[in-house]
């Protein structure tokens, strides 16, 4: 196995209180729905929280307004930290939040277009980027400001679809488009040099014609100064590749493969977290 | 028939803003005059059948009604997971045009001949299957694409096929056009097979089983109660296409009539359950499936 080192802030006592409090959202819904990914929720918080926080121009009264930038959540499973951003911002309740996935809940175990500003029901890997080029597309065509950003996983880049929309997001030059890459090195049955190797994934991007950041994905002011500074080039579409670590923040899940998908949480163990996250 | 459609989306997309036109790597010169005189709604992309549809999605996700056209196996076979959730799970108006339904590319092999896009297509939530017989109705048809609000999915014959239906004929999706009246036998049929049936009706005329013919231009949502009613008038319903006996218009009539306890005796004249073993012409590989005017009025008389 190729060891995966963590940075060196890879607790939640390197993280502040709004980080570790949007963490106790995602325990909030793993508790109330008995299930979920974690890993992957926990890897991306940051990435939604500055784009909700700082970038993303949304309305969540009106989750419609043509002129709204469009996040899409290409990983779908890591949609606890989309629910945590959306709960947090009101377009959906705390409550919505706590029966996700159960019986007649509005949020499921991957998100749907039916949930206020869910802009595409993703689960499936591989598709966001593509219908995000259509999106970009689209905008230019209607000369709307709007921008575009797809979330997508490192073990989803494994996607032969992926790499088509790339191709097509830099024939047109979709300034106004943004791959985010959550790249936790970890994908569903381990590491991910073991399973399917990206590196090195920014050559790959730049190749392909994508103007290149990267940042420590659980920096919040370095995602800020990133995400403010897009597109990284005025004639291509940018990716910005965050370096990030599976379950961050919550010391059992941290580059834990069992922490991938988590059934069941006690209530007691869920106080637990809390505790290891708020008591950080 | 191809040639057809794809002058209509020309046509639509002068009269409506939201048409736009997405190919994929399609033959040197296709749709120019549609390219030319708007090229910001044309694009002609490259052999990216997954992304293109998403792109589509994308589109038709803010306003767009896209018209997306290439082989039909690949715009169903290989991208069939974004026809599936991007398409029909977001239900979006993009409308797939499907070069070389059946059997028409017999020449180039079974990765060419789309022999199950029906069934696969007609699976899906949302999703409309329509194959036309003939150019002028593929002309009515697609102007009344542009209002759907779901993924329609427009299956091409090769072109120059007979034009068996007529102006008063209309086009309205989901419903049957009697081509010819039933007698003791009714032909249900779709695509070109609606002039090969009215061929073997011709054959069957001076028997004592003349036969008549109900067109189904669109497969899905199938006209349930013009099929019911045709089952009650004739002793024996055919169905006819250029398709695998699974899944396609005879499966749909099929389980109609199971679902509703008609006992009208059916036979399913179709393609049989394997991938196409030879080459030749679309002619010669129908002929092979006992799907000639002379065999389908031999079959149906027989049965």
């Amino acid at each position: 196995m190729t060891a995966v080192v963590a940075d060196s802030s890879s607790t939640a006592a390197g993280l502040d209180e709004r980080s570790r409090y949007l963490r106790t959202l995602v325990v909030d819904a793993l508790e109330g729905g008995g299930r979920g990914h974690v890993g992957a929720a926990l890897s991306l918080i940051e990435i939604v929280r500055v784009l909700y926080d700082d970038i993303l121009k949304v309305r969540p009264a009106d989750p419609k307004w043509p002129d709204r930038d469009r996040l899409i959540l290409s990983k779908g499973h890591g949609c606890l930290g989309l629910y945590a951003l959306l709960a947090d911002k009101g377009f959906v309740t705390m409550d919505d939040l706590k029966k996700q996935c159960r019986p007649g809940a509005l949020l499921g175990g991957h998100p749907e277009i039916r949930i206020p500003g869910v802009e595409a029901s993703t689960g499936a890997l591989g598709h966001g980027l593509a219908i995000g080029v259509g999106l970009a597309l689209a905008a230019r065509m209607q000369k709307r400001p709007s921008r575009v950003f797809v979330v997508q996983g490192d073990g989803e880049s494994n996607e032969g679809s992926v790499w088509e929309a790339a191709l097509m997001a830099a024939k047109h030059r979709l300034a106004n488009l943004t791959l985010i890459i959550d790249y936790n090195k970890m994908q569903s049955y381990g590491n991910v040099p073991d399973v399917l190797p990206l590196e090195p994934l920014a050559d790959k991007l730049r190749a392909f014609g994508f103007g290149i950041a990267e940042a420590d994905g659980h920096d919040v002011a370095q995602l800020q100064r990133v995400f403010s500074a897009l597109p990284v080039d005025a004639a291509k579409p940018s990716a910005v590749i965050c370096h990030t670590v599976k379950g961050r923040g919550i010391a059992v899940c941290e580059h834990n493969a069992a922490w991938h998908h988590k059934a069941r949480l006690p209530a007691d163990q869920a106080a637990a977290l809390r505790q290891e996250l708020m008591g950080a | 028939m191809r040639e057809t459609s794809l002058k209509m989306v020309h046509e639509l997309a002068k009269k409506d803003p939201r048409v736009v036109f997405v190919g994929s790597d399609l033959g040197a010169g296709a749709l120019d005059a549609m390219r030319k005189e708007m090229p910001e709604r044309f694009y002609m992309e490259g052999v990216s059948e997954a992304a293109i549809i998403g792109m589509a999605a994308g589109l038709a996700m803010d306003g767009y009604i896209p018209y997306v056209n290439t082989i039909a196996t690949f715009i169903t076979r290989r991208c069939y997971e974004q026809v599936a959730v991007d398409l029909c799970l977001h239900n979006l108006p993009v409308r797939l045009i499907a070069n070389g339904g059946g059997m028409v590319y017999a020449p180039l092999g079974p990765t060419h001949m789309a022999i199950e896009d029906i069934a696969i297509m007609r699976a899906l939530p949302n999703m409309s299957v329509v194959a036309v017989a003939d150019a002028e109705e593929m002309k009515r048809f697609m102007a009344a694409t542009l209002d759907h609000p779901s993924p329609i999915y427009i299956r091409l014959a090769k072109g120059g096929d007979p034009v068996v239906t007529r102006p008063e004929h209309g086009f309205t999706l989901g419903k049957a056009i009697e081509l010819k009246a039933p007698g003791r036998i009714g032909f249900i049929t779709t695509g070109v097979m609606a002039s090969r049936a009215l061929a073997a009706s011709e054959i069957m005329a001076k028997t004592n089983t003349p036969a008549g013919v109900l067109h189904m231009p669109t497969v899905k949502p199938l006209d349930e109660s013009a099929v019911l009613a045709l089952a009650a008038r004739v002793e024996r319903l055919v169905t006819v296409e250029e398709h695998s006996r699974i899944g396609g218009l005879g499966s749909a009539v099929s389980e109609l009539l199971t679902d509703n306890g008609v006992r009208t005796p059916l036979l399913r004249l179709a393609l049989p359950d394997q991938f196409p073993e030879d080459y030749g012409s679309q002619e010669h590989l129908l002929e092979q499936a006992g799907l000639s005017p002379a065999a389908i009025a031999e079959a149906a008389q027989r049965a």
